[in-house]
């Protein structure tokens, strides 16, 4: 009986394939559609438009000339653009690194160690990712002014691992949380101790994880202006803070090649930590 | 070498306002097949994890091969674990994972190579040494963490249900397999289960366990033919119940009055006149008669329905307002259906006095 109702049942679900508002497209339909289509256009169009205009060889970038990679020469050989890329290579490197090694520490002690006002601490280790960045950003450069540190690469790492730690701590934390604990109680039952069991055990299962957290965290740390615009000093310019200063002066087909070159070093990082997030769940 | 591998004395540990082991005591001797039965939730694996060392007891004291264990970390305890899960390192291969044990211990290399190959023909997988754990099957897994937990040559093996993840002829299978191999070796196993069969088929001796406490502790023959309490009697095998009070007790039986009735068992422990009890007595020691020969135990009931089940009949009967379980085995081979005695007949239910038992709560 059962059987025979689920295939009328299905029978009249194939029966109204494809949907009958695409049958007869009403207007709503026509507006859903419109309103899709302009999103994506909103959101691309502009990104389009930039990368295509890297690649024109004239000077004005209203106009396509030809194909010509000029301006990337222009970049690859202007060294105020180079030590800019360069001092934003060494602040993502730190920034990574110190907001890797500290978020993921956090995460294992948050995870490990139980107590009654946890869901506190823990709010407050979630909240610098809804913390307005100019909030952040000034409430940085009030605390460098007051604590006499000068402006440089020391405060942009500080700050940027001070943004990464909490997308490191969230990621590794959903990590732990399918983390079957008793691999470690089975590897300290076969003698290893709490250190060979971490180095054994614990942090190879948590190593995907923990790269791709840290591609998330050294493409933030690229990809950010507005902290880095606050904290930032003379000669320590990072490549965001830089392009800003060049468009002040108008935007050059040059600013147009770092930006391209910029997406794509985002993209190639993002899909490899998702490639990475991919494989850990089969 | 002391008399037992693992004592538990006097072993509470408490979770919060949960009691999980409740004033424990048990001796479990050297070589013993050592059963830890009880329902879910009764602080079997709460035990386990005492002995291993990932609890630490709230009072009481746990000795290993005659001596405290104190606060020793599980990794200096000279015992290994299977868990329920297996635990298997999922990115090593099966040798690595057998081999941990001993490469901790600094086993040279051409000895680990030689007793992880031994270990791996023990359980009967040489040939998947070179396997990840996502690669086998169930009962394979369940055989490399058996193995792993083995070549470290432990004085004991605790074993928390390694077998509740098998289907059903996998785990008879298994439970033979792992007996075999207690026997060969010779090390203490500590077997946690809820499964009354297979702690009665595989065991030396059984721990019953209810709510954190060990009601007792005894061979399976002693446990099912002699259980020192109702929970006990219910929990191992079928039982009848008949409650009633105790009007006399007298060289070693006690006699039950039961809604006007007189029947008549062993007396368990703590059986008084004057208290309330209960009788019980197994399905298959009870028999069904259609002219008694003696008045002792012996009661007029009416079949309420009959079960043909091949190797014996299961009858339902019908005493005063209760229904008794009677398992009558078929040893005459017979095509005659009135052979057997059918529903709506009256007939006669009858067991000798040493057949049942009187028991307290
Ligand atoms: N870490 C813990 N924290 C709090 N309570 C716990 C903890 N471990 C066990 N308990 C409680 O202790 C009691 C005994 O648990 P235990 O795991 O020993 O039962 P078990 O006999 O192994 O049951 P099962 O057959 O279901 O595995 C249960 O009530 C359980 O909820
Ligand atoms: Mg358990």
């Amino acid at each position: 009986m059962a059987t025979e109702s689920t295939v009328v049942y299905l029978g009249e679900h194939t029966e109204t394939w494809p949907p009958r508002e695409l049958q007869r497209p009403s207007l709503g339909t026509f507006a859903l559609v419109a309103v899709t289509l302009f999103t994506f256009a909103f959101l691309y169009v502009p990104i389009v438009v930039l990368v295509f205009f890297s690649f024109n060889s004239a000077r004005s970038g209203a106009v396509w000339e030809q194909f010509s990679l000029r301006w990337y020469e222009r970049v690859l050989s202007n060294p105020r653009i180079l030590e800019a890329a360069m001092n934003s290579l060494i602040v993502a490197l730190l920034a990574t690194l110190g907001s890797v090694v500290i978020g993921t520490l956090m995460a294992l002690a948050m995870e490990r160690y139980r107590f009654r006002s946890q869901p506190l601490w823990d709010g407050l280790l979630y909240l610098p990712v809804i913390v307005p960045e100019i909030v952040m950003g000034i409430s940085l450069l009030l605390f460098f002014a007051a604590v006499r540190l000068e402006r440089g690469i020391v405060t942009l790492v500080i700050s940027h691992i001070a943004f990464c730690m909490p997308f490191v701590y969230l990621t590794m934390r959903a990590r732990l949380a399918d983390f079957d604990r008793s691999l470690e109680e089975a590897a300290q039952d076969l003698g290893a101790n709490e250190w060979v069991t971490f180095r054994r055990i614990t942090l190879p299962l948590l190593m995907p994880g923990i790269i791709s957290s840290a591609l998330l965290a050294f493409t933030l740390s690229l990809d950010d202006f507005v902290i880095s615009f606050f904290v930032t000093g003379v000669g320590s310019q990072t490549l965001p803070v830089y392009i800003w200063g060049q468009i002040r002066r108008g935007v050059t087909p040059e600013v147009n090649a770092i930006s391209t070159l910029m997406l794509a070093l985002s993209i190639i990082l993002v899909l490899i930590s998702q490639l990475l997030q991919r494989r850990q769940r089969v | 070498m002391s008399e037992f591998a693992v004592e538990m004395h006097n072993v509470t540990k408490v979770f919060g306002d949960v009691v999980a082991v409740d004033h424990v005591t048990m001796g479990i001797r050297q070589n013993e097949f050592f059963a830890m039965l009880g329902p879910s939730g009764c602080g079997k694996t709460t035990s386990l994890r005492l002995i291993a060392g990932f609890e630490r007891p709230t009072t009481g004291e746990i000795f290993i091969d005659g001596k405290p264990v104190g606060n020793t970390p599980p990794f200096q305890r000279d015992v290994n674990t299977v868990f329920q899960s297996y635990a298997l390192f999922p990115h090593m291969t099966v040798e690595q994972n057998v081999g941990f044990g001993l490469e901790m211990k600094g086993t040279p290399h051409a000895e680990l190579k030689r007793r992880v190959m031994q270990a791996l023909e023990l359980v009967r997988l040489p040939h998947l040494a070179t396997r990840y754990p996502h690669q086998m099957s169930g009962g394979q897994q369940q055989r490399v963490a058996l193995a792993r937990a083995l070549v470290n040559r432990p004085k004991v093996l605790l074993l928390d249900e390694p077998l509740g993840a098998l289907d059903a002829k996998l785990r008879k299978e298994m439970q033979l397999e792992l007996k075999t191999l207690q026997r060969e070796i010779g090390i203490t196993f500590v077997f946690v289960t809820h499964d009354q069969e297979e702690a009665l088929s595989m065991s030396d001796r059984i721990a019953v366990f209810s709510r954190g406490k060990v009601l007792q502790i005894g061979t399976p023959l002693e446990i099912y033919e002699r259980p020192n309490c109702r929970f006990v009697a219910d929990f191992i095998g079928e039982t009848n119940f008949i409650e009633g009070t105790v009007s006399e007790v007298r060289n070693g039986f006690a006699v039950l009055q039961s809604n006007g009735r007189t029947f008549v068992g062993r007396a368990g422990e703590n059986v008084q006149p004057g208290i309330p009890a209960v009788l019980s007595v197994r399905p298959e020691k009870v028999q069904l008669v259609e002219q008694p020969a003696t008045s002792v135990n012996s009661y007029d009931v009416r079949v309420m329905s009959v079960a043909y089940v091949g190797s014996d009949t299961r009858v339902v009967v019908r005493l005063g307002e209760q229904d008794i379980d009677v398992w009558e085995q078929n040893s005459v081979s017979t095509l005659d259906p009135n052979y057997f005695f059918a529903p709506g007949e009256t007939a006669w239910l009858t067991f000798p006095p040493e057949n049942a038992l009187i028991l307290t709560d």
